[in-house]
């Protein structure tokens, strides 16, 4: 299988180990593979878009397309980067591309493709899992709260293979934790607030960290809960899924 | 800052009404989700829902006309009206022609839109508004802040105070079923005494011509047995087909708005009381215009549930009055932006895209899908914020030039060692309530190009 790592501007910049960890991950479960990071990506273009300016990242679509266009698929550990490139290039910028159509988050990818029957990590904590908006309501990665559909999470089903993990979820598992990019800064009290509100409610599950698909909505909920003084730690979900 | 933005900023600022705000539609919510989870098949009625609705749209004319005729052979004028202007005419007219000088009225989102109650009063003509919450507001002029509960945000206490002054109740009494006694007592008299009843209309059949009319406290049923004249509003996009198709929303409609598996009543009006006249204006404003557009027509199908708002994070914590559109969240954001884009255009800010809206919305409206593309449009109508264009082309340049980006990335790393002073500036609103995160001395880019992995 031809695999190729979009690893988003902001996780190539803030998390690289994120970036790290996916590939070391892949290339332990997939060692037949081909495993390739074209050296030209940067970003999907979202951050524009959501500011109303999708009109100046048509470029970088192209170039989605033009990098990843040989892959059997894209893999991204960014469920909102790959929801935006597999939704809204054929929907909004109507440049339907088969890069766009085989990119995958990593959970979905590693819990629908590669399907691992046990896993070599163990992480002994309290782990309180963060749906991301993106994740649950464009890529499915668990049933959103708002439809009636058979329960699932493939993040808890890919977690349950770490030992000694203990996984629990806040109340309100899906509500958003306002983020939404340029959102957090036009829009900076509802943001903080819709924030703080989602950091109380993981803290309250008595969990010691707080994990998820999104190094974004994680960047804005560790930024707040570093600024209010709340002891509660961050990690993405690849670095559980590694962690020994 | 958009103007929602600020006003949300000030919503924010009482802490205590704000948590209450949240809490009291995230129940709602929680009632709506138990009433779904209990029918089996909701998907497949929010889906047959959308698709009667995109059906009837799409034959619009030829369902007018049907329910026209219907309508006519059953006893009812029916009237046809271009505007809000028509409109207002074409009631006051009809009360003019009988003489009448009070009306009593059940909930319509369609008088609001067109600023009915203002005309009718600056030509001598009491309005009574029947529903409870709409009574409230109106004794306290003030605008709805919801479509569904308007007054909800109002504490009892307040309307304690109000009905006091108003109604002449006990002084300091703010018991809700006292207040509820002696609101009922008071409307009763305005039933007794008013010429004309006015209805909205949830749904108008075409098969059969019925007026369908959900409430709960049956004030709709009240306005429309006592005087002897009966007007109905309703905007064209209210037609289902048939009676099958009523069967279908009426499912949905009360669990979606209010978790109630049914409103406590559901009044179909097919014909005049003996003796008496019933009229419906069908309205367009703009509703025609609407339909020709293909990134928005399908907020057409909206049947003005409420779950938008309900489940919406950012109508939950910054209430209807930040909103410049009488309608508030989701579906407010996009109806205010079609009715003029250049007055709601301060809405936009209002959504995180979290989709939760597309996900409830029991008729399907795509309306996250929608907020993208009107913010899309911003910069062409010559709205688009400086700040995000400027930063959106800095993004283009940095984004589009990968050896301009890898030079970004190496230098980015020297932004943690500025002083918070610098970094934590005003301009910089993320830095209010958050921690700046740490470039890494290394990106993945240049871990990957050293072989590193
Ligand atoms: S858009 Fe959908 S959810 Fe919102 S009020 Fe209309 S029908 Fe209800």
């Amino acid at each position: 299988m031809n695999i190729g790592l979009f690893i988003p501007c902001y996780v190539d910049a803030l998390y690289p180990q994120v970036g790290v960890l996916t590939y070391r991950l892949l290339r332990k479960l997939l060692p037949e593979s081909h495993i390739d990071y074209p050296l030209e990506q940067t970003c999907c273009g979202q951050p524009m878009g959501n500011a109303g300016f999708q009109k100046l990242s048509n470029g970088l679509v192209e170039k989605y397309d033009k990098l990843f266009s040989a892959f059997d698929y894209v893999v991204s550990p960014s469920a909102s980067c790959a929801a935006y490139v597999r939704t809204f290039y054929p929907l909004t910028y109507r440049h339907p591309c088969k890069a766009a159509s085989h990119t995958m988050d990593l959970v979905e990818f590693l819990h629908d493709v590669v399907r691992p029957a046990s896993l070599p990590a163990r992480f002994p904590y309290t782990v309180s899992l963060h749906n991301s908006c993106h994740g649950v309501r464009e890529l499915g990665l668990s049933s959103p709260s708002e439809k009636v559909v058979e329960r699932y999470s493939k993040m808890r089903s890919l977690l349950s293979l770490v030992s000694d993990i203990h996984i629990v979820e806040p109340e309100r598992p899906d509500e958003c934790c306002g983020f939404g990019g340029m959102f957090s800064i036009e829009e900076p009290h509802v943001s903080a607030c819709m924030g703080m509100d989602k950091l109380e409610r993981h803290i309250q599950t008595g969990a010691d960290f707080i994990t998820g698909p999104d190094s974004s909505c994680l960047m804005h909920l560790q930024g707040l809960a570093m600024k209010s003084g709340k002891q509660i730690q961050f990690k993405h979900i690849v670095e559980i899924l590694t962690a020994f | 800052m958009t103007r929602h933005a600020q006003l949300a900023k000030t919503f924010l600022t009482c802490r205590d009404a704000a948590v209450h705000h949240d809490h009291t539609f995230w129940h709602v919510r929680e009632n709506r989700d138990h009433m779904a989870q209990a029918v089996p098949e909701w998907e497949q009625l929010r889906s047959l829902a959308s698709d009667i609705k995109a059906h009837t749209l799409s034959h619009i004319d030829t369902y007018l006309e049907q329910f026209e005729a219907r309508a006519t052979s059953n006893g009812v004028y029916v009237h046809w009206a271009r505007d809000a202007r028509e409109y207002c005419e074409t009631v006051l007219h009809l009360l003019k022609e009988k003489d009448v000088t009070k009306v009593v009225k059940s909930k319509s989102m369609l008088t609001e839109e067109c600023q009915l109650n203002p005309f009718l009063e600056a030509a001598d003509i009491e309005v009574v508004e029947t529903d409870l919450g709409e009574r409230i507001l109106q004794l306290m002029k003030l605008p709805p802040s919801h479509i569904v509960m308007p007054a909800i945000h109002i504490k009892k206490e307040d309307v304690g105070k109000c009905f006091e002054k108003m109604l002449g109740t006990e002084k300091g009494n703010a018991d809700p079923t006292y207040l509820t006694y002696a609101a009922r007592q008071h409307l009763r008299h305005h039933f007794l005494t008013a010429g004309a009843g006015l209805t909205g209309a949830n749904f108008a059949v075409a098969q059969t011509g019925d007026i369908v009319v959900c409430t709960n406290e049956g004030n709709a049923d009240m306005s429309t047995s006592i005087p002897p004249l009966h007007i109905v509003s309703m905007g064209i996009e209210k037609l289902i087909p048939d009676l099958e198709s009523m069967a279908v929303f009426h499912r949905l409609l009360a669990r979606q708005g209010t978790g109630q598996p049914t409103t406590t009543f559901t009044s179909h009006f097919h014909r005049p009381r003996p003796g008496c006249e019933m009229h419906v204006i069908l309205v367009d404003n703009g509703r025609s215009q609407i339909l020709s557009r293909k990134d928005h027509w399908q907020t057409l199908k909206c049947i003005r549930c409420g779950a938008c708002m309900n489940t919406c994070p950012v109508y939950r914590r910054s209430g209807g009055y930040s909103y410049s559109y009488f309608i508030p969240g989701p579906i407010g954001i996009n109806l205010g932006m079609l009715r003029d884009a250049r007055k709601h255009a301060g809405n936009l800010s209002a959504c995180t895209l979290c989709q939760s809206c597309d996900c409830v919305c029991p008729v399907k409206v795509d309306l996250s899908q929608q907020i993208y593309l009107w913010r899309q449009e911003l910069d062409t109508l010559g709205l688009a914020n400086r700040q995000k264009k400027i930063m959106s082309q800095g993004m283009q340049l940095v984004f589009n030039h990968p050896r301009v980006y890898s030079g970004a990335l190496r230098f980015a790393p020297v932004i943690n060692k500025l002083p918070r002073r610098l970094t934590g500036v005003r301009i910089n609103t993320w830095a209010m309530a958050h921690e700046m995160p740490q470039f890494a001395t290394k990106s993945f880019h240049e871990l990957w190009k050293e072989g590193n992995l």
